[in-house]
């Protein structure tokens, strides 16, 4: 388990990528130099009233210049109070949290699903073995251009726009799209009809959880899911989304 | 400068502790917190056996603190004993460990359990507004509060800090039958039932529906509830509800708190703790403070 940090980082770049979704660039100090794809960030909240870190997945890094990426949503004041900011304001946060993807050699199938598309991208570049990339879009789609370097892409969208009309499970249907680990981020509907799929194709796939979560580091017991079997460290069936996850293997957690 | 203080016979190094549910048994803070520079730890609030606790959401912020329903998911006493305890042992800390419990029974078992462990205080959770049974059902009735007092005081070997309510019409009410009851220190407050309500999705943020008010906006309550206990009863206070920042802790002091906790911060800031501890040092040189005693109660 790598080692946590707690410091300010610099916004180094942010710009809007689509409607709502915003990209940002930071320095940090010691955070983005050691990274495992799926990991996330906490990033505080510089107006005092806002308490709770905002919990965002690192879609990227530049180790040699130890910055880091997050593309993250607007869904709330605290996220609306980042897309504010430029570069050189700062941001407190945290990291890298949560355990990521694990990595193996193996023909992999990437799923991500609006913006739990971001991860993959972090994932995609670290993966050494053939790739297939497929995320679902509502309408507007971003990191296209990012994803299209890494391995073999494949787009879905609910209007019908780009790509496959429909979600991520019918571009995988119309593609015929075969793999031997999938790895997916998005949406709770969406990941329950992945572990489906995986279940009757037999596939090992991981799946990357969320829940509302305040310390980030697992000592609140706010983010937690339900597991198959007795937790080690909760003796009971909870798994912590922020420290034992938010990446599970599909079959040992319930959602 | 002297920032000891001293609760039921257990001198502190300095009053600065955490809040029970907000820092785990101490292990995940360890990473940026030396738990040693603390004066307590107040562990997360175990009972006899394990339990799961509420469905998420758990969790809500609002403005200026947040709403929580986690609802005591703890890993039971065994666990806690052979795994949390041995670890905290490690730190020059005091370690204070939070009970909680369906049943009368189920408290005195954890009592019963930890009187011959390296703990140096108890603090019995009878106000906690998430369960469905226990918790603050035994907070709100003085009664109720003298009569669990007494049945934990029977099998305690060590201090008992009797945990108290907010959500109640008049505090010293409780605070004085805690103390009848024989309670050694009292903890205040615990969180104010609140409600937060979804306005896109129609429905509540917290799956519990209610969960408890914490952070800075529950702030002016405590001070005023600890100022009040404080004149109702003689027992020493550890005061808590908001606290941010060194100025915080310092008018819960002032209040009549001999020591204080750090809760909801430390998800703002996993150093609140320490930060909180320096900035008092740097208020008592500014005001040349020999003795942190001469701030206790210092407003009347």
């Amino acid at each position: 388990m790598s080692d946590k940090f707690h410091e300010e980082s610099i916004i180094i770049k942010q710009e809007q990528i689509a409607n709502g979704i915003y990209s940002m660039w930071l320095k940090t100090e010691q955070i983005a130099s050691d990274v495992r794809p799926g990991q996330f960030i906490s990033i505080y909240c510089n107006e005092g009233s806002r308490m709770l870190p905002r919990p965002i997945s690192i879609c990227e890094t530049d180790k040699e210049n130890n910055a880091l990426r997050v593309v993250y949503r607007v869904a709330g004041k605290g996220t609306e109070e980042f897309s504010k900011y430029k570069s050189g304001n700062t941001l407190r946060i945290m990291g890298p949290l949560g355990n990521g993807f694990p990595i193996s050699k193996k023909k992999a199938l990437l799923i991500g699903g609006g913006i739990g598309i971001p991860p993959m991208l972090e994932l995609a570049k670290e993966l050494d073995c053939e790739k297939q990339i497929v995320a679902g879009y509502k309408d507007e789609i971003f990191l296209q251009e990012e994803l299209k370097l890494n391995g073999k892409f494949y787009v879905a969208t609910e209007d019908g726009s780009v790509g496959t009309r429909g979600n991520v499970m019918d571009a995988i249907k119309a593609n015929g799209i075969k793999a031997e680990v999938i790895y997916a981020c998005g949406p709770t509907p969406m990941l329950r009809a992945v572990k489906a799929f995986a279940i009757e194709n037999e596939i090992e796939a991981w799946v990357s959880l969320e829940e509302k979560m305040a310390c980030g580091i697992g000592a609140c017991l706010a983010c937690v899911c339900k597991s198959k079997d007795k937790d080690e460290h909760t003796n009971v069936k909870n798994k912590r989304i922020c420290k034992d996850g938010p990446v599970f293997l599909a079959g040992e957690v319930e959602f | 400068m002297n920032m000891k203080v001293c609760l039921a016979g257990i001198e502190l190094n300095n009053p600065v502790m955490t809040a029970s549910g907000t820092f785990g048994s101490g292990e995940e803070y360890s990473e940026f917190v030396d738990l040693s520079k603390l004066g307590a730890v107040v562990t997360k609030g175990v009972a006899n056996i394990p339990w799961s606790g509420n469905e998420t959401p758990r969790i809500a912020e609002t403005c200026g603190g947040m709403i929580n329903a986690i609802g005591l998911q703890n890993p039971g006493i065994d666990v806690f004993i052979k795994r949390d305890l041995p670890f905290l042992k490690k730190y020059d800390t005091k370690i204070i460990v939070n009970v909680c419990g369906k049943t009368t029974q189920d408290y005195c078992e954890v009592v019963e359990r930890l009187a011959n462990e390296p703990v140096d205080m108890l603090e019995i959770n009878i106000s906690c507004p998430n369960v469905k049974e226990g918790g603050i059902a035994f907070g709100q009735n003085p009664c109720s509060v003298e009569a669990i007092t007494k049945e934990v005081k029977k099998y305690a070997k060590q201090p008992i800090i009797m945990k108290l309510s907010p959500n109640v019409t008049d505090i010293t009410e409780t605070a004085k039958a805690a103390e009848a009851g024989g309670a050694d220190v009292l903890s205040l407050i615990n969180t104010l039932t609140g409600m937060k309500i979804d306005i896109h999705r129609r429905s509540f943020a917290l799956a519990n529906k209610t969960g408890g008010l914490s952070g800075p906006a529950v702030k002016p309550v405590a001070v005023r509830m600890v100022y009040q206990v404080a004149q109702a009863v003689k027992l020493p206070i550890i005061g808590m509800g908001g606290i941010v920042s060194a100025e915080d802790a310092i008018e819960f002091i002032l209040a009549g708190a001999s020591a204080v906790s750090v809760g909801t911060a430390n998800f703002t800031n996993p150093t609140a703790t320490l930060d909180v501890i320096e900035g008092i040092k740097a208020y008592m040189n500014r005001y040349q403070v020999a003795n942190i005693q001469e701030l206790i109660g210092a407003v009347k």
